[in-house]
């Protein structure tokens, strides 16, 4: 019993951190039709900007300011304006093609002009543990599970009670309606890509200490997030916190109770599952845009 | 004219001789590396040590007055492309190929050079790559033939452990120490309560952990690859498993200390190679290294500045800059660090291209590695 709770709880911090991921997904794609193949890489970027400023001098969390900073520049506001806007204008495909470039531009970017090795990123948590029923559970899961949780429902909350947020909402519902009632759908589709540049600097951060921060950390933690997206429902946020969470149990417990080799092939034997039976999703809804 | 003729096809043949392998002037050596992938450290380590011995040679005057030239191609830690560049390297006519450093991309590469045959020198440590009988193969370390015993004995007789857990990467590295060291645990009394294997580049090891504590054992046995090695001990660390952790060089290497930070800590190894042995030879060798670039090299750093050192001693004996003859020469080698001082420890070369050598045993300690143990030569 107590290794299934262990592995539970160290399911759901692997799963939150795919949660936080996923949500960017969906974000993107709710507000601008956008699928993102470099969101992986995107989560892989942050950690980078945080350790050469680390490399300077810089302390912990001033090296975090400056990841999240630089993730707003260059992954929200530079991937929206510099590739978004002017491939949709050609397509989904084109987009979605263009942005399997910048993964491996990224990727290989990293690589040549960082290290190809892996390099240690500091953990904001103490490396120690604490007792939860009975079972030994590093502060360091816990932290992560927490954070990604708050994001996640302060986001959801910012969404459903602000009124930015509603705006966010109907213009993801309706652009055309909502750009004739006089909201600013463009500035508001930005603000979809600024909280996905957020988010996924908040993931690299709490991702790296586990992974290490190394160039080809976006493949996995990409195709996770992909998959946990349509298993919860590409057009709802909670649905990518409900695949993000359930993925990561799965694999976990898959790992540990079925067979470790075939750890990789669990996440996409649910995926498949999932599609035959619940096309949209666990949480998603046929045909409906909603954030 | 027909006179003329064969003067001018004589003169082109000449022109046309292969440079590649061995012009008086220089001697030419295509490593091939992991750059980039799962085993970076490896290759890029072995890159660096191989480029300082090549620095340090030329600067001396070379080997018989011709220089090295040594170039480095990226296999990505794949075996499919270590095989295609294989390929497009053997067709240079080097000298001596190196590398690669994965076991894997080794068993496809080694048939190729022996086919052409172009001595290899690797750093690949599963035991069957020498015991394929292949004559133009040679090791930079031991085989785990050679190093599984000394650690399963170390297990048993001085750890006293009746049970152990096994975790392994599923590749031909680690499949091979875990059919080693299973046979070996066998002998000496001590149960395997887990044999749980992992897959390359894997990034998170917390089930592997779990596993691990509710298994209970005497002693832990890690038997993967540097980076792998240092997410586990940070997952163990995270798991609090309080056993002892024993592993090869990649589980106490300098690189996986320095990623896995305070979890290293404790964990102990067998170590064929280190730059914290207690040798004059060794302590210098990573004082240069460190110079040129700003880090201490880990094993395969000294795989790769030993590599070029072999190739140097075994042309010195022949007397002449010989490819064909190069294999032979270093069958049965046995070099003395005293009058070769860029082989670091005395080294034997079996009939096999395996390595006889003094190794250690070393422990994790305020991250640094301390060595413990020596162990001599198998035949002294």
């Amino acid at each position: 019993m107590a290794n299934f709770v262990a592995l539970l709880i160290a399911g759901l911090s692997t799963g939150a951190l795919y949660a936080l991921v996923a949500v960017g997904f969906t974000l993107m794609w709710q507000t601008s039709q956008t699928i993102n193949f470099a969101q992986g890489e995107f989560v892989m970027l942050p950690a980078f900007f945080m350790l050469a400023a680390m490399n300077r001098g810089a302390p912990y969390w001033l090296a975090l300011a400056v990841g999240v900073a630089l993730s707003l520049a260059i992954l929200g506001l530079a991937f929206k304006r510099l590739l978004v806007d002017p491939m949709l204008r050609h397509g989904v495909l084109p987009l979605a093609i263009a942005t399997m470039a910048l993964s491996s531009f990224l990727k290989e970017s990293v690589k040549t002009f960082y290290s190809a090795e892996a390099s240690p990123f500091p953990s904001p948590a103490p490396s120690s543990d604490l007792k939860v029923l009975g079972v030994a559970v590093s502060w360091q899961s816990l932290a992560g599970l927490i954070a990604a949780l708050l994001a996640v429902t302060f986001l959801q909350l910012g969404l459903s009670r602000t009124r930015i947020g509603r705006q966010m909402q109907a213009a993801a519902q309706n652009p055309t309606v909502a750009q004739i009632l006089g909201l600013p759908v463009e500035r508001l589709i930005l603000y979809a890509f600024l909280l996905n540049a957020a988010l996924v600097a908040l993931a690299s951060a709490l991702v790296s200490p586990i992974y290490l921060a190394k160039f080809s950390n976006g493949e996995t933690l990409g195709q996770a997030a992909f998959i946990a997206a349509i298993v919860g429902g590409f057009n709802q946020v909670r649905g990518a916190v409900v695949g993000g969470l359930l993925l990561g149990v799965v694999e976990n417990l898959g790992a540990a109770y079925i067979s470790d080799a075939y750890r990789d092939a669990i996440p996409l034997f649910v995926l498949v599952v999932v599609i035959l039976f619940r096309p949209n999703g666990l949480v998603g809804r046929a045909e409906e845009r909603t954030v | 004219m027909g006179r003329g003729w064969t003067w001018l096809c004589l003169l082109g043949g000449l022109a046309a001789a292969p440079q590649a392998a061995g012009a008086a002037d220089t001697i030419n050596l295509i490593d091939l590396a992991e750059l980039s992938g799962s085993g970076a450290t490896v290759g890029t380590n072995f890159k660096n040590g191989a480029d300082l011995a090549v620095d340090e040679i030329n600067a001396n005057g070379g080997v018989l007055g011709a220089k090295i030239a040594i170039t480095h191609w990226d296999t990505q830690s794949n075996a499919g492309v270590a095989k295609a560049l294989a390929e497009k390297a053997l067709d240079a006519q080097p000298y001596a190929l190196l590398g690669p450093g994965y076991s894997g991309s080794v068993k496809v590469v080694a048939p190729l050079a022996a086919d052409a045959g172009v001595a290899e020198i690797m750093g690949g440590e599963a035991a069957d790559l020498t015991r394929a009988g292949n004559k133009f193969l040679f090791r930079t370390s031991f085989g785990q033939q050679s190093s599984m015993p000394k650690i399963a004995r170390y297990i048993a007789d001085d750890l006293k452990a009746k049970t152990a857990a096994i975790v392994y990467v599923n590749n031909d590295f680690g499949k091979g120490g875990n059919d080693s060291i299973v046979k070996e645990f066998d002998k000496r009394g001590v149960k395997v309560l887990l044999d749980d294997s992992t897959e390359a580049g894997q990034a998170d090891f917390s089930a592997d952990a779990i596993k691990v504590k509710a298994a209970n054992p005497d002693v832990v046995f890690v038997y993967l690859n540097e980076e792998e090695s240092a997410r586990m001990l940070k997952e163990l660390r995270k798991a609090d498993v309080t056993k002892p952790l024993v592993g090869e060089t990649t589980l106490i290497g300098q690189k996986v200390i320095e990623l896995a930070g305070d979890a290293a800590n404790g964990a102990i190894g067998h170590v064929g190679l280190t730059t914290d042995a207690p040798a004059p030879a060794l302590k210098a060798y990573r004082d240069r290294f460190f110079a040129k670039y700003h880090y201490v090299p880990d094993h395969n750093g000294i795989k790769g500045y030993l590599a070029i050192y072999m190739i140097k001693a075994a042309t010195e004996k022949m007397g002449k800059i010989d490819p064909k003859g190069l294999p032979d020469a270093l069958h049965g080698l046995s070099i003395s660090a005293a009058k070769e001082p860029g082989i670091l420890l005395d080294l034997t070369i079996d009939g096999n291209g395996d390595l006889d050598r003094e190794s250690f045993i070393g422990r994790v300690v305020d991250g640094k590695q301390v060595i413990t143990e020596v162990l001599p030569k198998l035949n002294p």
